[in-house]
């Protein structure tokens, strides 16, 4: 198995700290060695930033992959934002050595450099590939008798190119990981479109980015579950606070709780709401505690 | 609205591999965009508008993609139609044409690091999970914030974000 760090981006320390605590104590139980990627920045965000600029955009990744490299560790992700910027910055210096070349003249003047010879994982991945489902079926205490509507989001799965494994159009590995806690991952229509917030599109245009997550959230509505889970901290925001948001600009009335993988996969392992920090969401669904806790 | 150093969009996209010429405009991508099913962008106009129309970098459409690289993936004759927005972007801001919420998150990152950097209520949300209030990022090492505001400086993103 894969020494790691563990990369936490700017959402999940900053805003979902919850999701960060639960990583850990995930990883500790299934005795993962993994450790802090201390010093790390911004990914950089994937849709805004690399919209701005893309030599800042690979200088930015490449430190972040070049301070991983120094502790001879590949990079844990737990965002498909950070994912897609570390994963494709990493193939592309990787695939291209003119880029290299281009990204290291800058990070010379901070004494560093990428070389390229260490992976980006993505905590769904990792966990599939190098524990997987099995082994976690093995060690859940708690087994969740959930209904639960997957949500895998876009740079978990594209672009495709340079990632491994996995069709992007009828994926399964994240399904097999939420049936591992012994929930139910629930068929839903358009299961695989994106949660509206990518691009720069939630953070300028929130209007735009409402139609799509209301759009989502309907159809999982209909789905009848007892959750959402996600593998992004950017995904799980939208559909988070965008429930609040959408219950006031248009009187919808949403109340769906939205959990991080790792949130989801800590209370199969016997840690409480509290601990995992699923309390600490926009939407906080009474009946859902009730029904976690009484399990 | 015209491109300072005279336009050829299409030439300075090329060399990202995103050869906008080969569209047949089958609409597949227009047809798998989550965007274009609920807001005014049309891909694949928006793409062809790309051909001969510097209007393009103003066009408010080129911003309500997600990036999610559903058409990307699809296209059949494999264009690289986000690379293609990545790149009229990146000509849009260069030419000042940004929304100020952008300019905004640009801001942050240079000031902090992080495009969504720690505040108050969140350092009490992570000392009542007995994580450190401040996480072990750039936001505990200002060496490591000193790093990533030289290498900005470096790539000149500070000039970048300034007003124009
Ligand atoms: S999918 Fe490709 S070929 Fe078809 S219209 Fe879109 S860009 Fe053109
Ligand atoms: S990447 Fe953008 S244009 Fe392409 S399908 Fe997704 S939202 Fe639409």
């Amino acid at each position: 198995m894969a020494n790691l760090s563990l990369f936490l981006g700017c959402v999940i320390p900053n805003r979902y700290p919850g999701i960060e605590k639960s990583t850990k104590l995930c990883l500790e139980k299934l005795g993962v060695d993994c450790v802090d990627l201390e010093g790390a920045s911004c990914c950089p965000a994937p849709g805004v930033l690399r919209s701005f600029d893309k030599a800042t955009w690979l200088a930015l990744a490449g430190r972040n992959i070049a301070l991983s490299e120094e502790l001879d560790r590949d990079l844990l992700t737990i965002c498909n934002g950070c994912y897609g910027s570390l994963a494709d910055a990493n193939y592309e210096v990787k695939e291209d050595e003119q880029l290299k070349k281009d990204v290291n003249s800058h990070l010379e003047k901070i004494g560093r450099s990428i070389k390229g010879d260490h992976e980006v994982r993505h905590i769904t991945e990792f966990l599939h590939r190098d524990i997987g489902p099995e082994k976690i079926r093995d060690i859940v205490i708690n087994p969740l008798e959930l209904r639960v509507a997957v949500h895998y989001g876009c740079h978990l799965l594209k672009p495709s190119k340079g990632r491994v494994g996995s069709s992007f159009e009828r994926p399964v590995f994240f399904d097999e990981l939420v049936e591992a806690t012994g929930a139910k991952s629930v068929e839903y229509s358009d299961k695989m479109e994106c949660c509206g917030a990518g691009g720069g599109v939630r953070s300028a245009l929130p209007d735009e980015a409402l139609a799509l997550t209301g759009h989502k959230l309907s159809m999982i509505e209909s789905a009848e579950v007892d959750c959402i889970v996600n593998a992004c901290p950017f995904c799980h925001m939208q559909l988070d606070v965008g429930q609040v948001d959408l219950n006031e600009k248009t009187g919808t009335s949403h109340n769906i709780p939205v959990l991080h993988y790792t949130q989801l996969l800590g209370l199969a392992l016997g840690f409480s709401v509290e601990g995992l920090g699923i309390d600490l969401n926009a939407v906080v669904n009474t009946d859902f505690l009730m029904k976690v806790l009484s399990e | 609205m015209s491109l300072r150093n005279e336009p050829n969009l299409i030439s300075l996209m090329e060399g990202t591999g995103s050869d906008i010429l080969k569209c047949m405009h089958c609409g597949v991508c227009s047809g798998s965009c989550p965007s274009g099913r609920h807001t005014s962008l049309n891909i694949r106009r928006l793409l062809k508008k790309a051909r001969n129309d510097a209007g393009v970098l103003s066009d408010d459409s080129l911003w309500m993609c997600t990036t999610c690289y559903n058409c990307q993936e699809r296209c059949p004759r494999g264009i690289g139609i986000v690379d293609a927005i990545f790149e009229m972007r990146a000509l849009a801001v260069r030419e000042g044409i940004i929304y100020p919420e952008h300019r905004k998150v640009g801001e942050l990152l240079l000031e902090h690091g992080h495009a969504v950097p720690i505040d108050e209520e969140n350092m009490a949300k992570r000392e009542a999970l007995g994580l450190a209030p401040l996480p072990p990022t750039v936001h505990s090492f200002p060496e490591g914030l000193e790093e990533v505001k030289k290498l900005m400086a470096s790539c000149r993103f500070d000039e970048l974000m300034s007003e124009k």
